[in-house]
């Protein structure tokens, strides 16, 4: 009797434990609080190939994969971790030689971009003494590139205003670029003497989201892809050395998975958007003219993806050129942008940028700055009298409107 | 071709041995003599390959022996649930000899996750000159903390491994080599020693997909039981001693050159150099019967510059097992039936320092506890259910991934 009692009572516990798996696992995070995640409204198939893209984003290479053999990380997830924005000790350095309007990115010398780091057994990069200016530059988030993908480039062009004939100080103008061989232009896009409008990068030099892939796979890996087959080496070693991996090392479908996937990572939450705080900082956003250039408000035209067709968004940028000032000029020209002209950066996900930097704010193109302050201080050029109005604001005014930036 | 050719005779010399001692048996019993582990002496984690019961047919020389683990898995991240799994963790068998006095000769043959993976963890000759000398060549478990010689299943009461004995050292962990052995018995007091010359590690250590210092990498450089990656033997010794009613406590090394730095008689490279330090503990608190077992590694990497940073020169790492029995008695027929309530707390940090580019910490860490609890029907099956939670951390130290898992095993020798 007393083993039967023993046993049902083991039984129990049995049943009990495991009728309560469910709630002995870690819940997931609340959705405002990450960057992970799709945006509403795909299909199954949709949610599938999304995830076979993330596999690829977090795929680690290694030599025997075509890493390098001069590269600066060996994965898409170690520059943008948690999707969100980079951190200083994953900074990338591209460089050139400027003088005057002739700009050679010494591609014969390892250009655009410094690989600092290779392959055991070779030898890495170092930058070539013909160089005289430098960009320093930390990742980007990746999330809603699907949505600015999508977006047409009148809606672009509506905002811009190159000569300021609206007298307002700020003068956006489009990046023109010439595209890669591999562009293949859509209905959204207009060319301008066979350039099209750049909406990626620091300084909008890349049409496409595949653009920006390639070049990440290439110039932050080393990997060769069906759209880049030549791999780097280090020109101080010797053309083609240091990788016996054949060419390419992943096929075009990796990297088409690698644009869905980013093609359909959600837009970043917002948090307390309906804060008393948060909305009046909102309000002296707009008030003081930061909302020149950080435009809310976009809608996305009719793409491929009916999830992303005809969707308002709200990135905080006009993906357009700015002058910012000499404080920002790092000399370095990309496209039409010269070295104090970036694209404004998309605001969105900014208050979740620290939960993706280590708990620290390194904001700007470089992390050179560590608080929402700190980079509105940075802002000369066109920016100088938003900087200005922002100096002007009481200390209740500046919370509400940090509070607001961190809302986004 | 090669390789299945000989898991395939692997496979089949395993199951003629398994039919023998089975038809022996069916025959009759008394031919079939089980050997069990020898508690006479102060047993110690240096004599865990030896220290297994086995199974002797009649009067062959060969005594036979092994273990299986099988366990549940229902685990899930951050809200991710991977559902409900079934593992077959692995097969494990061993065979022994006394070939003469004073000659003996080990192997342990480990299935994997089905046959995902065929091991020879252990095939070693020892040659007794002296107990305090004894020489030791063939494919010989480098004895680095206590783990990696002693992670027999049914002598755990937990079904994961320790996170620092797998994933940060190479557990298990073993090489051709040679090397000596030996221990001093004085009164309640045993002192024992190892010293081993083997082939070591290689590149993949910094060169692998998991994109950080790994050393459980190596593993994957299968020519190590043919050559050595790069001509330097590799170093592993270890000190313990022993007092009865008290415990163990070992100091251990395991150190050598990783990278290719020379090929052909070019000088590619400096000589790099691994080192592993390590400390293991195991006590049995009398008055309670609690026992506790422990071990803390530190792994030092000679890096090339430009991988430090994202790779770690130095990790450290280890785990504490706490083993509590609450009942002790026959239960469902079984003789001196065991229920433990078990803990074991562990940490893993793959990347020690600060970044030069902001001087903070890098991270790359992991954080577990596992409470659990144990059923042993005799000390050589374990029938176990374990919950085990754990905190990991990026390098950067982003608000970490939290994942749990409810394992319900069985391992058992057999």
């Amino acid at each position: 009797m007393k083993k039967a009692s023993f046993a049902i009572t083991l039984l129990c516990l049995f049943v009990i434990a495991l009728a309560s798996c469910e709630k002995l696992l870690p819940p997931a995070p609340k959705d405002e609080e990450v960057l992970a995640g799709t945006i509403p409204g795909l299909t199954a198939e949709q949610e599938r190939e999304h995830l076979v893209g993330d596999e690829a984003f977090g795929t680690i290479f290694s030599k025997e994969e075509g890493l390098g053999p001069i590269f600066v990380q060996t994965s898409c997830a170690n520059c943008h971790i948690g999707n969100g924005k980079g951190h200083p000790s994953a900074e990338l350095t591209r460089y050139a030689y400027v003088n005057g309007s002739t700009v050679d990115y010494l591609t014969t010398k390892g250009g655009p971009q410094l690989q600092q780091r290779a392959v055991i057994g070779y030898a890495p990069e170092s930058l070539p003494s013909e160089a005289n200016v430098f960009s320093k530059r930390i990742a980007p988030a990746v999330m809603g590139l699907g949505y600015i993908a999508a977006l047409d480039d009148q809606s672009i062009l509506n905002n811009a205003d190159s000569s300021d004939a609206n007298g307002d100080g700020i003068s956006g103008r489009p990046n023109y670029v010439n595209p890669t061989d591999f562009f293949s232009p859509l209905a959204i896009h207009i060319s301008s003497g066979g350039k099209y409008i750049g909406r990626f990068g620091k300084k909008a030099e890349k049409v496409a989201i595949q653009d920006q892939v390639v070049f990440a796979l290439k110039q932050d890996i080393g990997i060769t892809s069906d759209f880049d087959m030549q791999d780097l080496y280090n020109y101080q070693i010797g053309i083609n050395t240091g990788d016996n991996v054949p060419d390419p090392e992943v096929s075009a479908s990796f990297v088409n998975s690698l644009v869905f996937y980013m093609r359909t990572l959600k837009a970043p939450p917002r948090r307390n958007a309906e804060d008393a705080d948060v909305l009046a900082g909102e309000s002296i956003f707009n008030s003081i003219g930061c909302v020149s250039c950080h435009i809310p408000t976009f809608t996305t035209a009719i793409t491929d993806i009916s999830a992303l067709s005809n969707q308002t968004f709200h990135p905080y940028s006009d993906f357009l050129l700015h002058d910012m000032g000499s404080a920002l000029d790092d000399g370095y020209p990309e496209g039409s942008a010269n070295g104090s002209e970036w694209r404004t950066p998309p605001l969105w996900g900014i208050g979740l940028a620290k939960d993706s930097q280590g708990g620290q704010l390194f904001l700007l193109h470089d992390g050179r700055a560590h608080s929402f302050e700190e980079a509105i201080s940075f802002h000369g050029g066109e920016a100088t009298s938003r900087r200005s109005a922002y100096y002007n604001l009481s200390p209740t005014e500046k919370d509400q409107l940090i509070k607001f930036l961190e809302s986004l | 071709m090669k390789l299945f050719t000989l898991n395939y005779k692997i496979i089949c010399i395993l199951l003629v041995q398994t039919c023998v001692i089975n038809s022996f048996a069916q025959k009759d019993s008394s031919l079939v003599k089980r050997i069990p582990s020898d508690t006479s002496k102060l047993n110690m984690n240096l004599d865990a390959i030896y220290n297994r019961p086995f199974l002797q047919i009649g009067k062959m020389p060969v005594a036979l022996g092994g273990y299986i683990e099988v366990n549940t898995d229902y685990s899930g991240t951050d809200g991710v649930n991977e559902g409900l799994s079934f593992q077959f963790r692995r097969l494990t068998m061993f065979m022994s000899s006394t070939i003469t006095k004073k000659i003996k000769f080990l192997t342990e043959l480990e299935f994997e996750d089905g046959t995902k993976e065929i091991n020879i963890e252990c095939a070693a000759i020892d040659f007794e000159f002296h107990p305090l000398l004894n020489l030791r060549g063939g494919i010989i478990m480098n004895p680095i903390g206590a783990f990696n010689q002693n992670h027999d299943g049914p002598k755990w009461e937990f079904i994961e491994r320790p996170i620092s004995a797998t994933q940060m050292l190479p557990a298990t962990w073993s090489n051709a080599g040679f090397g000596l052995h030996g221990k001093l018995y004085k009164s309640d007091w045993v002192l024992a020693y190892e010293a081993y010359l083997t082939n070591g590690f290689d590149e993949n250590i910094i060169s692998n997909t998991e994109g950080k210092t790994f050393l459980p990498a190596t593993k994957l450089n299968r020519d190590r039981f043919e050559e050595s990656f790069n001509g330097k033997a590799m170093f592993t010794g270890k000190v313990a001693i022993k007092k009865r009613k008290i415990g163990e406590i070992g100091f251990s090394y395991m150190g050598g050159v990783y990278n290719q730095y020379q090929l052909d008689g070019v000088i590619l490279d400096k000589k790099r150099k691994v080192d592993v330090f390590a400390i293991d503990i195991s006590t049995n608190i009398l008055k309670t019967n609690t026992a506790i077992t422990g071990e803390f590694a530190w792994v030092l990497v000679d890096l090339p510059d430009d991988y430090i940073q994202n790779f770690g020169n130095k990790q450290r790492g280890g785990y504490l097992d706490i083993v509590q029995p609450i009942l002790k008695r026959k239960m469902f027929g079984w003789e001196n039936a065991v229920l433990n309530l078990a803990f074991r707390t562990e940490y893993v940090d793959w990347n020690v320092g600060t970044f030069e580019a902001t001087g903070d910490n890098i991270y790359e860490s992991v954080f577990g506890i596992a409470p659990g609890i144990s059923f042993r029907p005799s000390g050589q099956t374990v029938l176990r259910f374990n919950y085990r939670y754990q905190w990991q951390k990026d390098i950067l130290g982003n608000p970490p991934a939290r994942t749990a898992a409810i394992q319900f095993g069985i391992s058992s020798y057999f």
